[in-house]
């Protein structure tokens, strides 16, 4: 009910359309039952003496009462259809909006599957209880509350004859329609574990070739196809029912007025007139009658998905600016860790472990060190990212969770370690960062990561699509990119994070070159597994299990022979190997 | 991009409608063709049952209430319950026994679907996305299922009915039959029309849905990209953009649903009224002599008329059902159809067990084209030896192992086992021979058991019990909840790599093939799995010929022949003290990957003297 509670509120700015689409469709039936009503009448002048004006006036009658309940009927579906996809696209963008505020740590716990699901096929459930539920439960509830009293009036043992046998329809469409859904899910995930296996089998091809197991796996299959079509025809066997069973009750409302009606109207209690009306009555309140089951099942499904994204508007952003938070002074680029411990969780070990390190504004520093060894993390608690531990990480001796988190990140430039490209152009991808963007702007950035040479050889150069829809970058041009796009933003601090891996070692060493142009006066921090990409560095800093091990220039660290050293060695081994 | 545009102009051509396919289809019928023939029959029948009902309407009028006469009404009426039960009855049997046809169509495909799969070779897996092949063996099968489920068949009896109705109109009255019919064009004229829009609607509503569910997926992957971007409010508004056309799209859509439907009523509702207004104009032309036209006749005739109007609506709707059934179809024959290039030979020259002897005469192979990846290889492995294979990744290592399971066939050169042809071999029996213990240890979801077994049922649980025990997998699969029986999750989460490497050795040995192959894992396993992983190497490699792509001292110790290969070339080979002394590639290659092991190697090795300290 709660939920029901936060979801009317979507219908506030729609109230005008809601009433008048209300209004719409009463209107449209109480005319629309008056052809029965009128056919009736035919039926009776027939029978009393007819004349031909008589007739085509009923005729004109029957087609006018159409034309102006259509009328209506299209009012009322523009409206009340129409108002249920504006909510769609307010719930959507406020879902979105939702997601977008939450960091990393959420999109841990929930995987994008999950939330993909909630987006489009709950948000659908819910839109069908905003449109279609609204306008088939009052069509219905108003065709009733018309038709019936016109039906008591000619005949209350036949009305309520009928009102014993018709509801079977309802009941029918609920019953049968929820019993197919739930078995046609079960099957449905039963059917996912045969895909998972035939997934299986064709991702592992390899293994199966070489044991020879295929025709265990046609054998292994096999059952799990007899089983599925096992399922099936159990699900043929019910789902086969509701077509027959509905059309048979209707029937029988048939067979009622037949026998019933026309003892009456054999009796002279009910005009023949009114027999002919009967029926046209019945028919009127068929598809209503299946409408009602089927917007029971639409209010189960529509709610139960409610429910699942209210859970997930219900999460508070975990890093977010506190009430507290005040515009800083603009950031210069010092940055200090003062005895940073972090850890992912209560119960994990620490991924960093009494980090104390100073960074004068203008300097590059470098972090060298396994895989593992904290130095990802060490970059992802700058931005907060990750949310750093109050009184460990600062800039310009502010605490970071004192700046808004839009003035600390808009200072700094990070390419993380894997490159996200968006499909889009990859001006577009260039720019991502900046509000507004001159092309030479984007090509000064693309020039300076050493994009803009290949950038001259794609189709549709700096508009080339990326990407799902356009061509498919290398890892380093992907990479280049990713520079670019940090570069762009001009920032204080820029932040490297293993960001040449791809990139070979003699286009780095230009674009390293080029960087320390630009980033002269702005702070650099640099992670790398090669000693090429560090060597120039103010500082190197050694991460072993979270600690700074090793700390210096190039030389001193050399001179030091301990695990820099070693790195610094293996690497010129392999340079000669790659080149024998 | 020329790629995509292929596909593109394949996909077209398959829209085309193709008569072949539908013959070929009907060959999946004929199995059940007992079940297929009284379906038929059924569907006659329920049509006729259909189209009698208006009648009893009209002799309720004209025999009894309007002659005022009640006797046989009860008849009658219990007539007409008779035949809606019956006709209850017969539609719930016919749908159930052409979908059940359906499901056994559907399962026959499925079936010899991935029987074909099953005997691909592997480079049609390089070729073909997982995405792409679960697809026909999905959706495609799903799609021909409509056939049957959305009552294509019954469509057939649909258009029969639309006859018989009008037959009996026209043999009550054919004058009123042709003017209660001017509708049908007027309908037909509005259902073709909304028919194309809300088609042409429905596929843009899609499209834009597809743009804000790729955008949605695309944003939660790169979520943190947008953080650090400060681009919140912009992707907010390109979101509004995607979310804002898909809400335009459909509102549009709801205009052509908000006037066919009413328009619909409107034409059914000309129908009465002219049927009324003529009708009504043949009623009074009655005269106690003779009867033009009973009131019950014209009552019957406004239910006629309404019952044309369900059919003709649904005939176009199954028509594309249809269609979209064959296309499926011709992409799940075309697949069925692809020829298998790697096979056992008519007349295979060997097989069963191999006593595992192995050569390579110059051996040139390439995945595409012409970019060798093994160039002119040569090498003998005697059975019972061990070979190490050495080199930088992409050096052809892989390749190497592959070719000796005949995942691919040689350009130029042999691979022989036994001193035969690979290709000679009966291909069940040559790679029976082998064993597999993969880098990437891929387990299958199932027990533990199950995996050490796959699928060979002769292997006893006391053999399966005694291969863990050899190579000392028993310790941790014991300590699982229910030991043997545990299950493993989908591709092994929850184990170690460690511990799924041990797996994979317990099946090597308790298959206890003629020949191993073992490419060692990289990555770094906790030192006391890794000593055990080095004891199970030891007793899988004992008694049978064995292939290592080795990353471990101690394997390259222990092998017969380390083979050195480089960009492609056999660079080196010998022993792995006849290497090292000759100081050049496998000794650099030595000093980088496991100079660090002889380091840290926790294990004393008895082999390890004191030539191969670090910085020998």
């Amino acid at each position: 009910m709660d939920d029901l509670r936060k979801f009317a509120f979507y219908f506030r700015p729609y109230k005008k359309s809601l009433v008048v689409g209300v209004l719409c469709i009463l209107a449209s039936v109480v005319i629309g039952v008056l052809e029965p009503v009128y056919v009736g009448r035919a039926v009776d002048a027939l029978r009393s003496g007819p004349t031909w004006t008589k007739v085509t006036g009923f005729a004109l009658i029957i087609i006018g009462v159409r034309v102006v309940s259509g009328a209506f009927l299209y009012l009322q579906r523009s409206l009340l259809i129409g108002m249920s996809r504006h909510v769609e696209y307010d719930l959507r963008q406020d879902f979105y909006a939702h997601l977008q505020k939450q960091p990393l740590t959420f999109f841990q716990e929930h995987r994008t599957g999950d939330l993909m699901a909630r987006a489009t096929n709950d948000l659908a459930a819910v839109r069908q209880l905003a449109g279609p539920m609204v306008m088939y439960t009052l069509q219905t509830v108003f065709i009733v509350l018309i038709i019936l009293p016109l039906m008591l009036r000619i005949s209350v043992r036949l009305t309520l004859l009928l009102l014993v046998t018709m509801p079977l329809v309802s009941l029918t469409v609920k019953y049968f329609g929820q019993q197919v859904h739930v078995r046609f899910e079960k099957i449905q995930e039963f059917f996912s574990s045969i895909t998972a296996r035939a997934q299986e089998n064709i991702s592992g091809v390899r293994v199966v070739r070489a044991y020879a197991q295929e025709d265990a796996e046609v054998a292994a299959f096999k059952t799990l196809n007899h089983e599925y079509m096992t399922r099936n025809l159990g699900l043929v066997r019910i789902s086969a029912v509701m077509r027959p069973l509905i059309q048979f009750v209707i029937g029988l409302g048939m067979v009622l007025i037949v026998w019933y009606g026309g003892i009456l109207a054999v009796r002279g209690e009910m005009t023949e007139g009114q027999f002919v009306e009967f029926t046209l009555f019945l028919m009127r309140l068929i598809w209503p009658l299946i409408a009602l089951g089927y917007v029971v099942n639409l209010y189960q499904r529509g709610t139960a998905s409610l429910k699942r994204m209210n859970a997930i508007f219900a999460v508070e952003p975990a890093i977010r600016d506190a009430s507290t938070v005040r515009e800083q002074p603009p950031v210069r680029g010092r940055i200090e860790f003062r005895h940073l411990t972090y850890a992912y969780g209560e119960h994990s070990p620490p991924v960093l472990r009494d980090v104390d390190l100073t960074i004068e504004a203008g300097q590059t520093v470098a972090f060298v060190g396994r895989t593992g060894s904290g130095k990802s993390t060490l970059m992802n608690l700058l931005p907060r990212v990750v949310e750093p531990p109050p009184g460990t990480v600062f800039v310009d001796g502010v605490d970071v969770r004192e700046y808004p988190l839009a003035q600390l990140r808009s200072a700094i430039g990070y390419v993380p370690q894997e490159t996200f490209l968006f499909s889009d152009t990859l001006a577009e991808n260039v720019a991502f960062g900046v509000r507004r963007a001159e092309r030479a702007e984007v090509e000064w950035a693309a020039e300076i990561a050493g994009l803009a040479d290949d950038v001259r050889e794609f189709p549709a150069g700096f508009d080339t699509l990326v990407g799902e829809r356009g061509i498919t970058l290398s890892g380093g041009q992907k990479q280049r990119t990713a520079i670019a796009r940090a570069v762009m933003r001009q920032p204080r601090i820029l932040i490297l994070d293993d960001a040449l891996s791809a990139v070979d070692t003699y286009t780095e060493e230009k674009i390293l070159g080029r960087l320390r142009g630009v980033m002269r006066e702005r702070t650099s921090l640099i992670v790398s597994h090669r000693i090429s990409t560090v060597r120039d560095a103010d500082l190197i800093c050694v991460l072993d299990e979270g600690l700074i091990v090793e700390r210096g220039t190039h030389e001193e660290l050399l001179a030091l022979g301990g695990e820099y050293a070693d790195l610094y060695e293996r690497q010129l081994l392999e340079e000669e190997l790659a080149a024998s | 991009m020329s790629a995509t545009v292929q596909q593109f102009h394949e996909e077209e051509a398959l829209k085309k409608f193709d008569r072949g396919s539908a013959w070929r289809l009907v060959r999946y019928l004929r199995p059940y063709r007992r079940l297929i023939a009284p379906a038929l029959l059924l569907t006659l029948f329920v049509n006729a049952l259909g189209v009698v009902e208006p009648k009893f309407f009209q002799y309720a009028l004209d025999w009894y209430i309007i002659p005022k006469s009640l006797s046989g009404l009860q008849w009658l009426a219990l007539v007409f319950l008779g035949v809606k039960l019956l006709q209850m009855l017969v539609s719930y049997l016919q749908a159930v026994l052409f979908q059940s046809v359906g499901q056994h169509v559907m399962y026959d495909l499925r079936a010899e679907l991935y029987d074909k799969l099953q005997r691909q070779e592997v480079a049609y897996f390089d070729r073909n996305p997982v995405g792409r092949v679960m697809t026909r063996l999905t959706s495609d099968v799903d799609a021909l299922n409509e056939l049957f489920t959305s009552g294509v068949i019954e469509g057939l009896g649909d258009v029969l009915m639309v006859f018989a109705i009008v037959g009996f109109m026209a043999w009550m009255d054919w004058r009123l039959t042709l003017v209660a019919l001017v509708t049908v064009p007027l309908l037909f004229a509005a259902t073709t029309w909304f028919r194309k829009h809300a088609r042409r609607g429905y596929d843009l509503v899609r499209t834009k849905l597809a743009r804000i569910n790729s955008f949605l997926q695309e944003h939660i992957s790169g979520a943190q990209t947008v953080h650090i971007f400060n681009r919140e409010e912009k992707s907010l508004g390109q979101f509004h953009e995607a979310n804002d056309d898909y809400r335009q799209a459909n509102i549009e859509t709801i205009f052509y649903y908000a006037v066919f439907f009413p328009l619909v009523d409107l034409i059914g509702s000309l129908g009465v009224a002219l049927i009324v207004w003529y009708g009504g104009y043949r009623v009074m032309q009655n005269t106690p002599a003779r009867e033009v036209l009973s009131i019950g006749a014209l009552v019957a005739f406004i239910q006629y008329s309404q019952r044309l109007f369900q059919p003709i609506r649904d005939i176009s709707d199954k028509y594309n059902v249809f269609q979209a059934a064959l296309v499926a179809s011709q992409r799940i024959f075309r697949t069925l159809d692809i020829p298998v290039a790697i096979t056992t030979p008519a007349e295979p020259k060997k097989s069963g067990r191999a006593r595992g002897r192995v050569e390579f005469r110059n051996v040139w192979f390439a995945y595409k084209g012409e970019d060798w990846v093994l160039k002119d290889v040569s090498f003998t492995a005697e059975p019972g030896e061990t070979v190490a294979l050495v080199g930088h990744t992409g050096s052809g290592k892989t390749t190497i192992t592959n070719l000796l399971m005949r995942f691919y066939d040689v350009q130029r050169g042999q691979v022989l086992l036994d001193g035969v042809d690979v290709r000679e071999w009966d291909l069940k029996a040559l790679r029976e021979n082998f064993a597999v213990v993969l880098q990437d240890v891929f387990l299958f979801s199932g027990t533990v058991e199950g995996n050490i077994r796959l699928g060979r049922a002769d292997i006893s649980e006391e053999r399966i019990a005694w291969a863990a025990r050899e190579v000392r997998a028993d310790g941790f699969v014991e300590r699982l909840p229910e030991g043997f029986k545990s299950e493993v999750r989908e591709r092994g989460a929850g184990l170690s790599v460690g511990q799924k490497q041990l797996i994979s050795f317990a099946r090597a040995l308790a298959f206890d093939p003629a020949l191993l192959i073992l490419d060692e894992a990289t990555s770094s396993i906790d030192t006391e799995t890794e000593q055990l992983i080095q004891q199970a190497i030891e007793r899988v490699l004992r008694d049978r010929t064995s292939i290592v792509v080795a990353h471990r001292l101690s394997t390259v110790q222990r092998a017969d022949q380390i083979l050195v290969l480089h960009h492609g070339e056999l660079r080196e080979r010998g022993t792995h003290q006849q290497l090292l002394a000759r100081r050049d590639l496998y000794w650099r290659l030595y000093k980088l990957q496991y100079a660090d092991d002889s380091r840290r190697d926790a294990l004393p090795d008895p082999t390890l003297g004191e030539s191969l300290q670090y910085g020998d």
